[in-house]
């Protein structure tokens, strides 16, 4: 069974639109709270990178990224319920959907694509 | 069991209003998921409120009246009944009352929410008026609303959409083009009202964002100008744009002369404006003159009822109709005839508002603000040429002592560049329906004194015009020294609800802890333990939120807080002080809560189960409360006159109550008190710009620390240092460092990071350890991280508003070892552990740093050595 799931190509999977994440932590205690994930342990996180750029400056971007325990809120899905982290991100830089419609919308910059573990 | 209510303190902290769905089994919190349907928030949600269900079931959460039973601060206690604690509040305050008089008890209040309708009810109905915010100098948020009313007569905010029921979607709404976020990280915060993420969303839109910080924010890194300027400086930098929109001709020149007091006269000779009363007898020195260019004369600006009339006519002559008031009197004509026949040169309003703004050419604006000149040139013009275009300002205007001259130079931006109550631009903000529960500066609502003669004991109500006019709260800072002159009264008890003195509100906390010491009787209403609550004399356990029935009345739209569970033992903010108000005072106008929440409702023509039914209600369109163009259609003023409810009956870009208090009626600049240019001496031992109050996503102020979910995002009190700094002090990213200036010093772990400047220390504020000992001296670890202890209180601005926990000076130096007990998980993932009561176990001892995975971290370079 396992070894069946793992030559699949992952069907669904996240568009973090990376531009617009304040780093407000909704996402992994969102997902904390749905799963009921002690503190350390979260299927999202979100990390800060700040990069230095010519000229004295930078730019500061926050990246919420899917841990292993990412399962994509399949018993939500299922009911037809957005995934924890995506329906509170307060920044709406999330989507759910099916990684080959989510490519579509990947029509701006700043964005990533991220299919879970199998 | 899915129960729809509105999330307002206590829980989340904030100031709330998102709508949420709490999932209740067998009577316990499961979940709480944003509603997806509510127009504030669409189905989002925070990490503080989505972390409710470690809140709510926390085993710190305190959960029965406590009376203390050893010395103050030796954490010693006796749990008592509800009954028991009511009637020992009752017996101590009363004798108080008795002895003393009901001024001599201070009512103190944290950052207002929820709980300010309550205090006040209590307060008043005991018979204080000293309802005191407990920040210095009052210095958040009601000094920019005052401000505003000063000027405007109305307080606004940026329009995110908020008053319209599709938001940006409604056809009356326009995207602004540029958003100008002044001192501002409102998405980690949601402060004042406004939902931080608004401005996201507005920026997918197409919005610009003009941000001025001295921090790379999320904002700053996406602004297309950045302004990242020396803090303190904001009214320099207010004066600089206006500087460039006048000289540059990017004002609404029409606005100015329709709407504004451009047009009435100043005397040359005392620089006060020319009254009616100067010009003829029986004139009224409330009334105002302006020169009319259609006859070459002196009109007579009718204040009261907003018409010009003839100098001299009688008072039932018809107006004056066809007068076309100058806006610059020319060299020739600029003197009138006062009665005593005395000629005395006149200026206009306008000419001695540009002449101030004229003291700010753009050159000398960059120099105190830091700034490169074509930087605040082209921000000015980008602001100033977008249509609409909008200003959402933070509390770090507030927190400059000159808050009112800084905040009149930034109203009179949005008004000048003609976005006042317009789409997309500042509108203005009232109460939901006029339904008032908190009465913010400027409002009053239900909750009222018996009568207005026992306000006159209001503390420091007569230093400070503006406490008299606008702000209905007790001096923060003549009140701590009160507490220790006794004089003019002396204060004998304070009762503390959701409000931290000790380790997140009050500056100078050792002094807060003197203070609460000297009083004969100190009540705290909290959640859970905090340095302050270990000072009291009882503490009394309040409800979250999920667990009350009341409503948010703020701004709009007008929401119902509907009961979703219990805790046993807690009693919500609201039902504890109708009690004891209803003991204080037996004639109290409402037999139960629901009939004082259906009073507050009324204005909506809705009952509170009505209301709660619906769960939310946006005022109609022509009701005051909502939007646009109210001062052309009379909806701000009573007689429904066009124009606005100041003195004048314009928006005053001269202030006639600043007049009136002994101010400068003028917008301009003053130094904060500790800064490189007003103490460079100090500058020079302290050669770091020390900003406080940095807000973390995850935290409001000093709460949230024992939340793990939260703690975990946020573990350690960070003071940001570019890596330079940090290179040139021999500090390491990571390593422990005491800030220190000339009042104190605090330990945090320094953060080397480019996006502060070279130049500034960025110290996170609030911090306290509730896992720490809970008596004295550690009382909760607060001596270790508060930054409050760098800074003074006493240096509030003129006008008794304004502070400086933004803008003082520091240096920064290793620290070489850990606060005890540094954060580390612990085990179950449970921070701040059960509540001690007399006799049980306590924390580890101060002094004693556990060797933690983290600690362990830490360079030693005592050891290294």
């Amino acid at each position: 069974m396992a070894a069946k799931r793992k030559a699949k190509a992952p069907k669904n999977g996240l568009l973090i639109d990376y531009e617009y994440c304040t780093g407000c932590y909704a996402c992994q205690v969102a997902c904390q709270q749905e799963h009921h994930w002690p503190a350390g342990m979260s299927g999202i996180r979100v990390h800060e990178i700040v990069q230095n750029l010519p000229n004295d400056k930078a730019y500061l971007t926050y990246l919420p990224f899917p841990t292993e325990l990412c399962v994509l809120c399949a018993a939500r899905t299922r009911k037809g319920q957005q995934p924890a982290c995506v329906q509170h991100c307060m920044a709406a830089c999330m989507r759910y959907g099916k990684i080959e419609e989510l490519a579509k919308e990947m029509s701006k910059p700043r964005m990533v694509l991220w299919a879970p573990r199998g | 069991m899915i129960v729809r209510t509105t999330a307002w303190s206590a829980g989340p902290g904030c100031h709330g209003g998102c709508g949420v769905l709490a999932h209740i089994e067998d009577g316990r919190l499961v979940k709480v998921e944003g509603d997806p349907e509510h127009p504030i928030n669409r189905g989002r949600l925070c990490s503080r409120c989505l972390a409710m269900t470690q809140y709510v079931d926390h085993p710190g959460r305190l959960r029965s009246p406590r009376k203390r039973v050893g010395e103050r601060g030796e954490n010693k206690w006796q749990d008592i009944s509800w009954e028991e604690a009511y009637d020992l509040i009752e017996e101590k305050m009363g004798k108080i009352r008795e002895e003393y008089g009901p001024e001599s008890v201070v009512f103190s209040m944290g950052t207002g929410r929820d709980v300010g309708a309550w205090i006040c009810l209590l307060a008043y109905n005991y018979g204080s008026p000293n309802v005191m915010f407990a920040l210095s100098g009052i210095g958040c948020y009601s000094p920019r609303i005052a401000a505003s009313e000063t000027v405007l007569g109305d307080y606004c905010v940026f329009d995110g959409g908020q008053w319209l029921p599709k938001g940006h979607d409604d056809p009356r709404y326009k995207v602004p083009e540029t958003i100008v976020i002044w001192g501002y990280n409102i998405n980690a915060s949601c402060p004042d009202n406004i939902f931080g993420h608004w401005i996201t969303d507005l920026m997918k839109k197409g919005s610009k964002i003009i941000c001025i910080d001295p921090r790379l924010s999320f904002f700053a890194s996406r602004a297309d100008k950045w302004l990242q300027l020396r803090p303190g400086t904001d009214g320099a930098l207010a004066m600089g744009f206006l500087n460039v929109i006048i000289n540059e001709d990017l004002y609404d020149r029409e606005f100015v002369e329709k709407w504004t007091n451009a047009p009435h006269l100043v005397r040359s000779d005392t620089g006060t404006l020319l009254r009616a009363s100067d010009l003829v007898e029986d004139g009224s020195p409330d009334d105002f003159v302006v020169w009319d260019t259609s006859t070459g004369a002196p009109a007579i600006w009718d204040a009261a009822n907003l018409e010009f009339r003839a100098p001299g006519a009688a008072p039932d002559a018809p107006s004056l109709t066809g007068v076309v008031p100058a806006l610059e009197v020319p060299a020739e004509q600029c003197a009138v005839h006062l009665l005593d026949e005395s000629s005395v040169p006149v200026k206009t309003v306008w000419s001695v508002f540009c002449a101030e703004v004229a003291e700010y050419p753009v050159d000398k604006v960059a120099q105190i603000t830091w700034l490169r000149a074509e930087d605040i040139v082209e921000a000015a013009r980008l602001y100033a040429t977008s249509k609409p275009a909008t200003i959402q300002w933070g509390v770090a205007v507030d927190m400059t002592p000159a808050i009112t001259p800084t905040s009149m130079a930034i109203a009179a931006l949005w008004c000048l560049t003609g976005n006042l109550d317009v789409p997309g631009g500042n509108v203005v903000a009232r109460s939901a329906f006029g339904a008032v529960a908190y009465a913010l500066p400027g409002s009053r609502g239900p909750i009222q004194l018996p009568s207005q003669e026992v306000d006159t004991t209001r503390i420091a109500r007569d230093r400070y015009g503006v406490l008299s006019e606008f702000i209905w709260r007790a001096q923060t800072d003549v009140t701590l020294e009160q507490i220790f002159t006794g004089k003019p009264y002396p204060i004998k008890g304070m009762w503390v609800q959701a409000c931290n003195l000790v380790g997140g509100i009050g500056y100078d906390p050792q002094r807060w802890v003197k203070a609460l010491k000297k009083l004969d009787f100190v009540c705290v209403v909290d959640t859970f333990m905090t340095p302050t609550a270990e000072l009291a004399d009882i503490v009394l356990p309040a409800a979250t939120f999920l667990e009350k029935d009341g409503i948010r009345s703020w701004w709009t739209p007008l929401e119902s807080i509907v009961k979703a569970m219990e805790v046993e033992g807690c009693r919500p903010d609201n039902e504890i002080n109708f009690e004891l108000a209803r003991r204080f005072n037996p004639d109290l106008k409402w037999n139960d809560l629901h009939e004082l929440l259906d009073e507050i409702v009324s204005p909506s023509g809705m009952t509170f189960d009505e209301l709660a039914k619906k769960g939310w209600e946006l005022p109609p369109d022509g009701d005051p409360s909502a939007p646009y163009h109210r001062h052309e259609r009379g909806l701000l003023r009573t007689d429904g006159k066009p124009g606005f409810k100041t003195p004048s009956g314009k928006m005053e870009l001269y202030s006639v109550l600043r007049e009136r208090w002994g101010f400068e009626p003028l917008p301009h600049h003053e130094e904060p008190p500790f800064s490189p240019v007003s103490s460079p001496e100090l500058f020079e031992q302290y050669p770091l710009i020390l900003t406080t109050g940095r807000r973390s996503p995850v935290y409001f102020n000093s709460e949230h620390r024992n939340i793990p979910w939260l703690r975990e995002a946020d573990p350690d009190p960070v003071v940001e240092l570019h890596p330079e700094t940090g290179a040139a002090l021999g500090i390491g990213n990571g390593e422990w460092v005491w800030i220190e200036n000339m009042f104190g010093k605090a330990r945090l772990k320094a953060k080397l990071t480019p996006i502060v400047p070279r130049w500034l220390a960025s110290a996170a504020h609030g911090w306290w350890y509730p896992e720490q000992e809970g008596a004295e001296p550690s009382l909760r670890g607060v001596w270790d991280s508060s930054t409050n202890q760098l800074l003074p209180m006493g240096y509030q601005g003129k006008d008794g508003l304004g502070t400086h926990a933004k803008c003082t000076l520091c240096r920064v130096y290793r620290a070489h070892t850990a606060p005890p007990g540094a954060y580390t998980l612990p085990e179950g993932g449970v921070i701040g552990g059960a509540v001690s009561v007399a006799g049980t176990a306590h924390g580890p001892a101060p002094g004693h740093a556990p060797a933690t995975a983290r600690g362990a971290l830490v360079r030693n370079p005592d050891k290294e050595a």
